[in-house]
């Protein structure tokens, strides 16, 4: 199918990441079963490194595309570095997505920036909450009916 | 292995409807409008496709007409009752609330020239109750219209009984059998009907032409104006080929409809029962009154769009009525009407088989479908979830 470029196939067919951390240091998950995507972010955090990351996601072929590259993108990476990593980045390392299917990249920054608040939580650190914008739909509605 | 299931979108082109199409297009070049004799051997072919169709439709050739397709023919059909419907101060519209779009659509457009559109529910079994649908036909009714059989989950409707009560009391009855023709019997006659829609790729002809049953006296308006083409009721000149095409495919589609539909259901069933074996899954529609060809399922804890690329690299044609695959908010609408919600219509698979499935392609298939459907669950967050007790099972 040609809905979608060859870099969202391959990560499509092949998903990186794939997977649960136990004992993860942070979990953060995103979405709803109502609109039809969720994603699953699991962190192992060693010396504010992301030292494993691992997702789920109930979604279609550009959810799974845009988790799978999302955890490509911060394994391995500073926390800090992990926080500023945007939507735009996803959909254009994956050389873009349909602007109807923008939302999943969205959910992918939104589900990891899910998980490094839930470490941050957990260990009682202190963070910049306008680091985090608020997990809603609200993207839901930018889709076209 | 290559396997087309997507047959209710589309079907591949019957062999005898392409040689119908080539064979027409180099002999009756002519303008059926044209007075020389190319123009009148094109008019007397044409005549002939009319005369066939109308024979197998049960009605005779004056109230054929042909049209681009399905779309077209049930856009004529309402609009054509509407406008008549209006003049007398009738503004009541009867449907349901499984119709295609094409009726959805034209009845939502109404809607908003102050007309009063009454769809009708459904059973979960996805059929409309006849009981709904005569608590609903009054005098101010200006149509009523009420699909065949179902493009999604392939049920077929009480249109015989429905069309009787609306006989009965007087009220223009349309019916889409854009997914009937050609699958079931279509006796015009039978149906009690006013205007039936048929289109020709769904059974093996060519897109872009169709059909419009128009029974003598019920109102028709055009929608293309121009010259005097089908009693001036549809202007342009006609698509002969096509239209040529599209009768030599409804003859072999009808020839021998039993055995055609003996064959398909079996396969069907064997389909279907292989897929329920699948945890967590329920065939959408009733399991008897619905198209030979129709399996459609949900499936939870996934999502059909994914469903849909996995399958597609192991060479199988599918459909689905989840919102990613339209590119809409919502999943069908037809799944909602049958009481999906929306968590697991997101999952949902239709497969449509046609004249050339093989048992082959049916083992195929239900090997391969619960490989994906488990695939795709492994790495779903809302499978664990409803694994580990955490959600609850919908299905």
């Amino acid at each position: 199918m040609s809905l979608y470029s060859e870099k969202v196939m391959d990560h499509f067919r092949n998903p990186r990441n794939v997977g649960v951390i136990e004992n993860a240091d942070g979990v953060g998950e995103v979405g709803n079963a109502k609109c039809g995507d969720i994603m699953k972010i699991y962190l192992k955090i060693e010396n504010d490194i992301i030292a494993d990351v691992k997702f789920e996601t109930f979604g279609c072929g550009s959810a799974i595309a845009s988790s799978s590259m999302a955890t490509e993108l911060i394994k391995g990476k500073p926390l800090k570095d992990a926080l500023t990593l945007t939507n735009k980045a996803v959909a254009e390392a994956l050389d873009g997505l349909p602007a109807y299917k923008m939302h999943c990249s969205v959910l992918a920054e939104e589900a990891i920036k899910a998980a490094i608040k839930d470490y941050y939580e957990k260990n009682g650190i202190a963070y910049d909450e306008s680091l985090f914008r608020e997990t809603s739909c609200a993207h839901c509605e930018d889709r076209p009916e | 292995m290559f396997v087309y299931a997507d047959n209710a979108a589309t079907t591949k082109m019957r062999p005898s409807a392409l040689e119908a199409y080539v064979k027409t297009a180099e002999t009756f070049f002519g303008n059926p409008s044209s007075l020389h004799t190319a123009g009148q051997r094109a008019q007397e072919e044409l005549t002939r496709c009319r005369e066939e169709v109308a024979a197998v439709l049960g009605c005779t050739p004056r109230e054929i007409l042909f049209t681009s397709g399905g779309s077209e023919s049930d856009n004529q059909a309402i609009l054509s009752a509407a406008r008549a419907g209006a003049r007398k101060g009738k503004k009541k519209i009867v449907s349901t609330a499984i119709e295609h779009h094409a009726v959805l659509h034209t009845l939502k457009k109404l809607e908003g020239e102050g007309f009063n559109v009454v769809l009708l529910p459904v059973g979960t079994d996805g059929i409309v109750r006849t009981e709904d649908a005569e608590r609903e036909i009054d005098e101010n009714c200006c149509l009523v219209s009420v699909m065949l059989a179902n493009n999604e989950i392939g049920t077929i409707q009480p249109v015989e009984e429905i069309g009787a009560i609306c006989r009965g009391r007087g009220v223009p009855f349309h019916t889409d059998a854009v997914q009937a023709v050609g699958h079931l019997p279509v006796d015009v006659k039978k149906l009690n009907c006013d205007y039936l829609a048929l289109s020709a790729h769904k059974f093996g002809g060519p897109r872009g032409v169709g059909a419009l049953y128009v029974r003598t006296g019920a109102p028709i308006y055009n929608l293309i104006e121009g010259g005097a083409q089908e009693r001036g009721k549809r202007a342009g000149t006609e698509n002969l080929p096509a239209i040529a095409a599209m009768t030599a495919a409804l003859r072999e589609a009808v020839s021998d409809l039993p055995a055609y539909m003996e064959r398909v259901s079996a396969l069907r069933d064997e389909l279907i029962a292989n897929l329920k074996r699948i945890p967590h899954c329920a065939l959408n529609g009733d399991p008897v009154k619905r198209l030979c060809g129709n399996v459609s399922f949900c499936f939870e804890g996934i999502e059909g769009e994914s469903l849909l690329l996995l399958l597609d690299e192991k060479g199988i044609c599918a459909s689905s009525g989840s919102a990613c695959t339209s590119g809409s908010l919502d999943p069908s609408h037809v799944l909602l009407a049958i009481g999906r919600v929306h968590d697991v219509a997101h999952g949902s698979l239709r497969l449509t088989l046609g004249e050339d499935t093989t048992e082959e392609e049916i083992r195929y298939l239900s090997e391969e479908v619960p490989k994906v459907v488990e695939y795709l669950r492994n790495m779903s967050p809302v499978w664990r979830d409803l694994k580990e007790g955490k959600r609850q099972y919908i299905l």
